[in-house]
């Protein structure tokens, strides 16, 4: 028999930096994965504590840079950013929504050793486009993908698929192959977030999903090599949940406007746990010490089913966010997983999907704004078996 | 089946122009840099792809690694990974 394994083994380092430059956007999306309280996000890093996060962060072993919001490209010091960046020996990608970007702060980018953009679209008919994003920016975005190609930068475009737009999702592929792009991802949107406020009208319904998975493959044959296209369903229609970030503390690393390190993007919604920032203690520190980031690393703290489950190496339980969101427990296993007790949470949103309902409610989606945010109390999404039909 | 693109011992191959190689220090490994992931290589699969330069044929790299490694013999399992780093889209000839 092999000798049972440490409890918690030595993590690897944090390959993956995300820096969340900045909170603000021009954009407004419904299923933006900021935290609905983003408004009350005290003050930005300055330049220098930026440059200092990415020494530090280079010197625990990242390699992979991501520099994203809010829009990072109203950020004036991001050309600085990612010459420190370059230097340092990082990959850098930068993750936009295109707004902001002229030609000449292109060039600055590519200068300053900028080796990837990902463009994001929310759809490719102007008129949803722009009602999505509660902005008119689609015009804009076709120019940022000529700039993208004039720079010679991979073109990697990414659209967030839902309910209202993956009946487009044909002309969503035809207008990425006809900007020339290489990689196209259509993940749906997750429900965390603005986009677990607005699940109802998000989550499309199973008939919609193997349609636009069927027109999908059409394309795949039709275009072949031109354009590598990633499609990804909605876990809830899963059955088993995602390795969420790739594990827990394990190869992501991300850094809030303000400093805080967390996990993943929304991991800051958990209670109880305290996670550091990077104003106070140094990024190694951060990753292999903190109690925020060794929290949900291992089995230890897995409870039943998962902790005696053949498959907890696959998945490690699913999403700590999504499992708390949804049963009120961080420590629970994803109730994706039809394993869980409550995993009837998940198909109570899934056959809500299946009716027409949504649409003859007619609930409003609430979009990302300022305002919107600032009428929410700091961590607004309280534990809830249902926190989509919590009173707005 | 997939047809394996021959590689030929006068080809001169060269680390294509989509992926970055370079050496990580705390990964002990060198890796393949792409947008948004990273390759992890072994010992042998970086050995080859860094002398992978455009300038010199898979005769004078093979030259090279045997009197590197003070071994001889390692034409066929070089011409093996290069065929698939090709495949891979990780070397350009
Ligand atoms: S998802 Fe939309 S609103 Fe949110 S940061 Fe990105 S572009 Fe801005
Ligand atoms: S019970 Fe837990 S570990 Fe097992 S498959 Fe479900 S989520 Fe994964």
């Amino acid at each position: 028999m092999n000798a049972p394994a440490p409890v918690t083994a030595q993590p690897g380092p944090p390959l993956w930096l995300l820096a969340e430059l900045t909170y603000r956007c021009p954009l407004h999306c419904v299923f933006c994965y900021n935290p609905v309280d983003f408004a009350h996000t005290p003050d930005e890093l300055s330049t220098d504590e930026w440059l200092r996060v990415l020494r530090e962060a280079r010197a625990a072993g990242s390699v992979q840079c991501g520099f994203s919001g809010g829009e990072p490209l109203l950020r004036d010091d991001l050309e600085v950013l990612v010459a420190e960046a370059h230097r340092l020996g990082f990959y850098t990608n930068l993750l936009t929504s295109g707004v902001g970007l002229t030609a000449t702060r292109a060039a600055a980018l590519k200068q300053a050793g900028l080796d990837h953009i990902q463009l994001s679209f929310q759809d490719s008919t102007r008129e949803l486009n722009d009602f999505l994003s509660h902005t008119r920016t689609f015009d804009l975005k076709q120019r940022v993908a000529a700039i993208i190609k004039d720079n010679d930068w991979p073109m990697v475009m990414n659209c967030v698929i839902h309910r209202l737009n993956i009946d487009y999702i044909g002309e969503i592929i035809d207008m990425a192959v006809a900007l020339d792009a290489e990689y196209l991802e259509l993940a749906n949107s997750q429900y965390y977030s603005w986009a677990m406020l607005n699940r109802d009208q998000l989550l499309p319904s199973r008939e919609q999903i193997e349609r636009a998975e069927r027109i999908t493959n059409e394309r795949r044959e039709r275009y072949g090599d031109r354009i590598r296209i990633f499609f990804v369903v909605p876990d809830y229609y899963e059955n088993r949940p995602k390795k969420c970030m790739n594990g827990w503390g394990n190869v992501f690393l991300t850094i809030t406007p303000d400093g805080t390190a967390l996990p993943c993007h929304t991991a800051r919604m958990l209670p109880g746990l305290n996670f550091p920032n990077v104003r106070d203690m140094d990024v190694k520190r951060i990753w292999f010490e903190s109690e925020g980031f060794n929290r949900y690393r291992g089995h230890g703290w897995m409870k039943e089913p998962c902790q005696s489950c053949p498959e907890k190496e696959k998945d490690h339980g699913g999403c700590r966010c999504q499992a708390y969101m949804l049963t009120g427990d961080a420590a629970a296993a994803d109730p994706v997983c039809d394993k869980s007790p409550r995993h009837d949470v998940v198909m109570a949103a899934v056959a809500r999907a299946q009716s027409d309902e949504v649409v003859v409610r007619d609930i409003p989606l609430v979009f990302r704004t300022p305002e919107e945010s600032r009428r929410r109390p700091v961590l607004a999404i309280a534990p809830s078996a249902d926190p989509a039909h919590e009173p707005r | 089946m997939n047809a394996v693109p021959e590689i030929r011992p006068e080809m001169q191959p060269r680390v294509s122009r989509k992926f970055r190689l370079q050496w990580e220090d705390a990964q002990q490994a060198w890796v393949l840099l792409y947008p948004e992931g990273m390759v992890k290589l072994n010992q042998s699969a970086g050995e080859i792809l860094k002398r992978c330069d455009g300038a010199h044929s898979v005769d004078e790299l093979v030259a090279d690694l045997e009197r590197t490694f003070g071994t001889t013999g390692l034409h066929a399992d070089v011409i093996a990974f290069l065929a698939m780093a090709r495949q891979q889209h990780w070397v350009e000839v």
